[in-house]
């Protein structure tokens, strides 16, 4: 049955990503992006992999072909094919792709429990946690505590790319820009889509804050808990416009908060090398090993949070707030009806309540 | 310790043994051929980024996988249960979704540049753009193109 499944999933992953490359139309393929997340976080699930299929049905099948869906209602949803290069990267792939499947002869069976990958550190993380972490979930002891380091690293390279994204978008963001006008009948016609994000907003907010303070039991921890709390805010930006959720929070405080993350993670770093441990050696943090392992792993994992969702909210709020300085006028492309009627249709939900 | 050689293939029947042992490999490379396949003939800029995520998301799938071990739960620690997955790729795999969309998000704020300054997030046309320029204005030194 689990087999079964695996080749389901899989089979309709392969299909989908078929779709993507062959589909003309980009909306479509964003579409399509979606789904093809959606399925992913499906087969983590079956994979046992609970916190990683989390984070990937908030960020596969929602932030990222949001993303794409809004760079496309600046940039035009129609591509040009070119059957020359096509065939080129054809030649090019398949040969890779038979090579490589040649080389899966010498790979261990799907699910061996003696495979090299299981005999490696693993057996020392599932033995040992309970006795020098003590929290149930492996995943948080070996995210927060085991490879600290590791973690810090890639928050600090999540602040780096937001950091990116705003330097590349601010110039032309217009903050203080009052809202364009609410298009007629945009109030009786998004009746449904407000209704449902209002009775929806709430429990998200509140699953994000059980994920996040939760994750040393159950699965859950920082950067899951960081992108369903942006999805919240996300959610509501698209139903009652960019202004309403700027009021709820501003895009300085954003800006604020992403750093604020990083640091809260620096410095417990910092204080347990006061202490005299090495860096990000929780045990310092208490006269118990143990409830100091707790200690620091709530505050990083708080300071991971924190960034994350800060760096996708304000990363949502540079992305809408280009939406607005859309030049209405003719474009040099051949494809700018696609763009405006891309435009007029991300615009008209923006707007909403107002 | 050394890595045993012989793998063992549980009680499955030697039919379906390479389908079920082999088949999700098979998948993660056909999924990275898709992807690279995407960079490489298509001339769109969002669509290439569109390409990569497929690429990363099959090496995502090849590390869950990897850490898959049959008949085991997710790595959560309770009574009674001895059978775990591999908890290190979830970790690596887990941040490594993160911070793609962080990565995707800065690819696709600069494909808003480059039509910006371009008109165009095809290719082609950027690189006709750049020739005209090229023709029409002598080269700067480098650091004081725009």
């Amino acid at each position: 049955m689990e087999l079964l499944l695996d080749i389901a999933l899989l089979a309709l992953l392969l299909i989908t990503a078929i779709s993507i490359a062959g589909i003309k139309d980009l909306l479509a393929a964003a579409m399509l992006a979606g789904i093809y997340g959606l399925l992913s976080a499906g087969f983590f699930m079956t994979m046992g992999a609970v916190d990683v299929a989390f984070t990937e049905a908030a960020v596969g099948a929602g932030i990222s072909p949001l993303l794409i869906v809004l760079t496309l209602a600046l940039c035009g949803r129609q591509q040009r094919g070119d059957r020359q290069r096509a065939m080129l990267a054809l030649f090019l792939v398949l040969p890779v792709g038979a090579l490589l499947i040649v080389a899966t002869h010498d790979m261990p069976a799907f699910g061996a429990a003696d495979a090299p990958a299981q005999m490696h550190v693993a057996p020392h993380y599932i033995q040992q946690s309970m006795a020098e972490i003590g929290i149930p979930n492996i995943v948080t002891s070996v995210l927060a505590s085991y490879r600290g380091y590791d973690t810090f690293g890639e928050v600090v390279v999540i602040f780096t790319a937001g950091l990116g994204v705003l330097s590349l978008l601010m110039r032309s963001q217009g903050i203080d820009e009052p809202t364009v006008e609410p298009a007629p009948n945009a109030q009786s016609r998004d009746i449904v889509l407000r209704v449902i994000a209002k009775v929806l907003i709430a429990p998200i907010m509140l699953y994000a804050l059980y994920v996040q303070f939760h994750g040393e039991y159950g699965p859950g921890g920082g950067f899951q808990a960081g992108v369903i709390f942006a999805v919240g805010f996300i959610l509501y930006g698209l139903v009652f416009g960019l202004d309403a959720v700027r009021r709820v929070a501003s895009h300085g405080l954003v800006q604020f908060l992403s750093a604020v993350g990083v640091l809260i993670y620096g410095s417990v770093g910092l204080l347990s090398l006061a202490s005299g441990k090495s860096f990000l050696d929780y045990s310092a943090l208490a006269s118990n090993p143990v409830s100091g392992q707790h200690i620091g792993i709530i505050a990083i994992e708080l300071g991971v949070g924190i960034t994350v969702a800060a760096v996708m909210i304000m990363i949502f709020y540079l992305f809408a707030a280009q939406l607005r300085l859309q030049p209405r006028g003719p474009s040099l492309t051949p494809d700018h009806q696609g763009t405006d009627a891309g435009t007029a249709h991300l615009a008209s939900q923006q707007q909403g309540a107002g | 310790m050394p890595a045993p050689r012989i793998w063992r293939h549980s009680n499955r029947g030697p039919v379906n043994v390479l389908l079920a042992s082999h088949y999700n490999y098979w998948i993660v490379i056909a999924l990275m051929m898709i992807g690279l396949y995407m960079v490489i003939a298509q001339g769109n800029l969002v669509k290439k980024i569109i390409g990569l995520n497929i690429f990363q998301t099959s090496v995502f799938i090849f590390y869950i996988s990897v850490g898959k071990v049959d008949g085991a739960g997710a790595p959560i620690l309770s009574a009674g249960e001895t059978l775990y997955s591999n908890p290190l790729p979830h970790v690596l795999i887990l941040t490594a979704i993160v911070v793609g969309i962080a990565t995707t998000a800065l690819a696709l704020a600069l494909t808003i540049r480059i039509k910006r300054a371009y008109g165009s997030i095809e290719e082609r046309d950027i690189q006709a753009a750049e020739d005209k320029q090229d023709r029409a204005t002598p080269p700067l030194p480098v650091g004081q193109e725009q």
